[in-house]
């Protein structure tokens, strides 16, 4: 399990998740971390909702949780996700960073450290510019970046932003992006 | 504050060694991640250009470790903080309690005591208070101060009265402080009973034994050996039968104790099992 495809998303990205679950392969040889911006409560709802629509297991982890192929992380509200060098995740609950917690650009910023070139991340729908730093540091240590396309996207600031501030390797549509996670996998 | 990254792994772990050898601060087994961002973090706040001159103001100016173990631990807390969880102490677990005549509960990692208040608030309402004895700690002294002054941004009492609501609060919540310009000073019946002092997860011991022992959200910034010693630690100091509470995604899932305790409700809290069940248990095993 060298390979890690991360998702960050804030509004009008959940819409994009359902409709790219339902395609993912049932057998993926890696696992996928999405970090999605809601509210503070525990809405476990979210969970259920997403394991609906896909046949990989859908995670909110607990600390300490050991990644394992195949299965979708989605971060807990109100804490930030971090990855160690064991491939575990560790929580953190500390301050809100761009006013986000979970932060896509800490979960983007500490993967990359771990996965290296084999990083691949992905910036959805969303209001605000969370995201730009992570890639920033995913490109920096030669991993790959992708963006909704804006103009599918219900709110296209943090994709444009995500273009327009630091180097994307792939735009894609919302229809494009489970074809794109299955062909990553290693057979 | 994420980039430029100032500091390398080596170099850290090196700093981190210096710190418990020169001090007694250990923070060596802290988890790896999340000390790096709190250090590269400190050295964007106190404007260091590089890690070197950290190193310097560390180990040259002792008095500047006490603002380094205040940004190094994370101090962000909340009263009645994930209410179900409150309630299910207030449901659950005070009930139980009722049976002793001297509760001790231990708040470790008590952070500025926005917690410890919330659970003399509880007490209160379940009518054990006067036999509790809350034992509030944590390893930065600065926090204990505010802690023990029990004076909260008046901004927060919103929140906080409505995380009370959900929590099962029975009251107002108004009633349990007096306002007075920006700040919310609490009550000082529900003070009475506390114990303010510092203690260290990771080189301090038991100190007593308790019915209850409650560290949320401190846990997780320990590596995974850390936390296994301090699970041994709080199991030491705690009752059988007693009862351990952890933050909502903190677990005894991956630990050795979790054959000795079960969980008593869909929250994170658990409760030590008798000692001849854990007989049969590992001998089952």
């Amino acid at each position: 399990m060298d390979t890690i495809f991360l998702i960050g998303g804030s509004a009008g990205s959940l819409k994009v998740l359902l409709e790219v679950l339902p395609e993912l392969s049932a057998n993926l040889t890696f696992p996928i971390i999405i970090i999605l911006h809601r509210k503070g409560y525990v809405d476990s709802q979210l969970v259920n909702l997403l394991n609906a629509k896909t046949s990989l297991n859908v995670i909110e982890p607990d600390d300490k949780e050991p990644l394992s192929p195949g299965n979708i992380y989605l971060a807990p509200p109100d804490y930030h996700l971090l990855l160690e060098q064991d491939k575990t995740i560790s929580l953190d609950f500390s301050e809100k960073f761009n006013f986000s917690r979970p932060s896509i650009d800490i979960t983007f910023s500490s993967a990359v450290k771990i996965f290296k070139e084999n990083t691949f991340a992905l910036i959805l729908s969303g209001a605000n510019a969370d995201g730009v730093e992570g890639l920033k540091a995913v490109k920096a240590n030669n991993g790959t970046t992708l963006a909704q396309n804006p103009i599918t996207a219900e709110v296209n600031y943090m994709p444009l932003q995500a273009i327009t501030q630091s180097k994307i390797d792939f735009v894609l549509n919302p229809s494009e992006i489970a074809t794109f996670i299955n062909k990553l996998n290693v057979s | 504050m994420i980039e430029p990254d100032l500091i390398r792994d080596e170099e850290l772990e090196k700093l981190l060694i210096e710190i418990a050898e020169l001090y007694g601060y250990d923070f060596t087994q802290y988890s790896k991640a999340s000390i790096k961002r709190r250090v590269n973090r400190i050295c964007v706040i106190d404007k260091f250009t590089s890690f070197a001159e950290l190193r310097y103001q560390l180990i040259k100016q002792p008095s500047y470790l006490q603002r380094f173990i205040e940004e190094i631990t994370v101090n962000v807390t909340e009263m009645f903080r994930d209410p179900s969880f409150y309630k299910a102490l207030r449901d659950d677990v005070f009930p139980q309690l009722d049976t002793y005549p001297i509760i001790r509960i231990w708040l470790a990692g008590c952070s500025t005591g926005e917690e410890v208040y919330s659970l003399a608030i509880i007490a209160k309402e379940t009518n054990l208070i006067q036999k509790t004895l809350f034992y509030a700690t944590d390893i930065n002294p600065s926090v204990l101060e505010k802690a023990r002054d029990g004076i909260f941004p008046i901004s927060q009492m919103k929140l906080y009265s409505e995380n009370y609501i959900n929590s099962g609060g029975l009251k107002n919540f108004s009633d349990y402080y007096t306002a007075n310009y920006d700040f919310a000073r609490f009550n000082d019946d529900l003070k009475q009973k506390m114990i303010f002092s510092t203690h260290n997860l990771v080189s301090d011991r038991s100190f007593n034994e308790f019915q209850l022992i409650i560290c949320r959200n401190v846990l997780i910034y320990f590596d995974k050996d850390l936390q296994a010693k301090v699970f041994k630690l709080f199991d030491d100091s705690l009752e059988h039968l007693g009862f351990l509470g952890l933050g909502s995604k903190e677990t005894l899932r991956f630990s050795q104790l979790d054959k000795h305790y079960h969980q008593i409700s869909t929250e994170k809290i658990w409760r030590k099992q008798k000692e001849d069940k854990r007989l049969i248990k590992s001998n089952n095993f």
